[in-house]
């Protein structure tokens, strides 16, 4: 059984498809290994594994940990939210279809922070997600569900979503590879929504190979998502071995005091690889980027405060119990359904919209959006790669930062510039550090992001760097 | 939670103060031209589908509480 659970998604399609191992026998075993979940990983799981037949695919038999953001057919669709408990939506999810047509079969959904906003899956309506590294410590959010299953044995491969951040985060907290590939790449219909035009649907994977795999799956024009244009040319496994003439851009504006000194050695160690593998370190300059969280805490609150409006007690999800009349129950189902969090966004949002503040807030944040992504397509012209640090620190312990919404805020530094340009960028874990304050050794991310559209060279890239870095440690107590 | 507020609005502020006069607005990332597609009736959601997640469906519509509470 162990030995079934060790194979990456790779190896295990190649033994499904040569006859090794039977896609029934292979689900089974996640099944099983997922029905042990202590880490409140999933909000829910299939209750069989062989009540409908598998596609003939390129992920034929492969079990996957789907976030709860996507719609799945009949079965319950939270988005990690009070209000939405109880729903099971009439369709399914564009992503979702896609991975059952390449042979793929949902194996669960996962908890995330509520309506995808948080950065620790304390968010959640249905309790936070624990770190299989060391349960006193957040997974990351808001994919954080998704990333502690891989991470800890309990999917051999999930998808989740993007925003600011949350793939590429708790994928680097977890110590696995997460992917937030190009704005448009992947459909959206289905997914949830939060912040429209930032969302994105990516794989976290075990490593960058099963990546590449699961998003030539996803990847593609999609007729319900008018904004989803796909990939041209598809997603091949990648195979480079060096990264001979290719130029990775330090930020220069990156302060070495901006991130903990464990991740500044790892992230330099990554540097130090690249420069043996034949690549070119570079500085490069991306002066707005340090206003990204800023715009970003601007922008996407806007963007839900207008989203979220659809929960309203009448169509879909819960209505309070607590009678009136029509605006008391709307008002009564929102103040019981939503978080904190959530209301704190929507306030945010509807504040940055509205009359006498739209300009100074929302107009000034889509003109700075504007400017990061010129600040990367000039550094494009002259390096292939922007290189960071995923995350400025290791995992947090629990509660640590759930007083002060900011502080949490700031986990996006590095990431949410990306976001804001729309470009594909991803998470490979590039080595362990000490926490700040002591503490066994927790994973380090290392980020890498192209243009847009360049999920093959970036993948590449990373495939290349991962052979390199060798990272083959497992979270205590995982087979395998 | 007030508190809360001041301190993320007073970050966001930062940007208030950028000179960004001439600069375009960006909403959308990915140049993408509209398209529309042939106005072709096709199947949808049958109406019973449609409303079997609301939480008080009667008669092929959603029930809600009157406007006014004593109506």
């Amino acid at each position: 059984m162990a030995e079934l659970l060790d194979l990456t998604v790779a190896a295990a399609t190649a033994k499904i498809a040569a006859g090794e191992i039977s896609a029934g026998e292979y689900f089974e075993a996640w099944r099983g290994a997922a029905a042990g979940d202590e880490l409140n990983a999933y909000l829910w799981q299939v209750e069989d594994g062989n009540g409908y037949e598998v596609e003939d695919g390129p992920l034929k038999g492969i079990p996957v940990a789907v976030k709860d953001i996507f719609c799945t057919e009949g079965s319950p669709t939270t988005a990690g939210s009070r209000i939405l408990e109880g729903y099971c939506p009439p369709y399914t999810a564009t992503a979702v279809r896609r991975l059952d047509a390449a042979g793929a079969r949902v194996l669960g959904k996962t908890n995330m922070d509520e309506f995808a906003m948080g950065s620790s899956n304390e968010n959640s309506a249905y309790g936070p997600v624990l770190n299989p590294w060391d349960r006193g410590r957040v997974p990351g959010g808001s994919s954080g569900g998704s990333a502690a299953a891989v991470a800890g044995g309990l999917a051999p491969c999930a998808i989740g979503t993007d925003t600011g951040g949350s793939i590429r985060q708790p994928a680097s907290l977890c110590g696995i590879v997460g992917l937030k590939p190009t704005y448009g790449a992947i459909s959206r219909y289905g997914m949830i929504a939060f912040a429209s035009s930032l969302d994105q649907c990516g794989p976290l994977t075990r490593d960058v190979t099963d990546a590449a795999l699961m998003l030539a799956a996803l990847e593609g024009r999609d007729p319900c998502d008018s904004t989803s244009v796909g990939i041209e040319g598809g997603i091949v496994a990648p195979s480079r071995e060096d990264l001979k003439g290719l130029r990775f851009g330090v930020p220069s504006e990156l302060a070495r005091d901006a991130f903990d000194d464990g991740v500044r050695e790892v992230f330099e160690a990554t540097l130090a690889r690249i420069e043996a593998l034949g690549g070119e370190i570079a500085e490069v300059s991306l002066p707005s980027a340090e206003h990204g969280i800023s715009a970003y805490y601007v922008l996407a609150p806007a963007e839900a405060s207008s989203n979220l409006a659809r929960y309203d007690g009448v169509r879909y999800g819960m209505r309070s119990e607590r009678s009136g009349d029509l605006l008391e129950m709307y008002e009564n189902t929102r103040a019981e359904g939503f978080g904190p969090e959530v209301k704190r966004r929507i306030m945010l949002g509807t504040y940055a919209l509205s009359s006498g503040y739209y300009e100074a807030y929302y107009g000034q944040a889509q003109k700075v959006r504007t400017k990061i992504a010129d600040d990367f397509s000039t550094a494009f012209a002259k390096i292939d790669f922007v290189v960071t640090p995923t995350s400025p620190s290791v995992a947090f312990g629990l509660g640590e930062k759930t007083d002060d919404p900011l502080s949490m805020y700031l986990n996006d530094f590095f990431t949410v510039p990306m976001s804001l340009a729309g470009i594909p960028a991803i998470s490979i874990p590039a080595g362990l550090a000490e926490p700040e304050g002591g503490g066994p050794q927790l994973p380090v991310g290392f980020q890498i992001a192209a243009p847009a559209f360049a999920e093959q060279k970036l993948l590449e890239a990373a495939y290349a760097l991962e052979q390199a870095v060798g990272f083959d440690a497992r979270p205590g107590g995982v087979d395998g | 939670m007030t508190g809360e507020l001041s301190g993320i609005l007073e970050h966001v502020d930062r940007i208030g103060k950028l000179d960004l006069v001439g600069v375009e607005p960006t909403s959308h990332v990915v140049a993408l031209e509209n398209v529309l597609r042939a106005d072709e009736p096709r199947p949808s959601l049958a109406p019973e589908v449609a409303l079997a997640p609301a939480p008080e469906p009667v008669d092929g519509a959603f029930r809600v509480p009157s406007p006014q509470a004593d109506a």
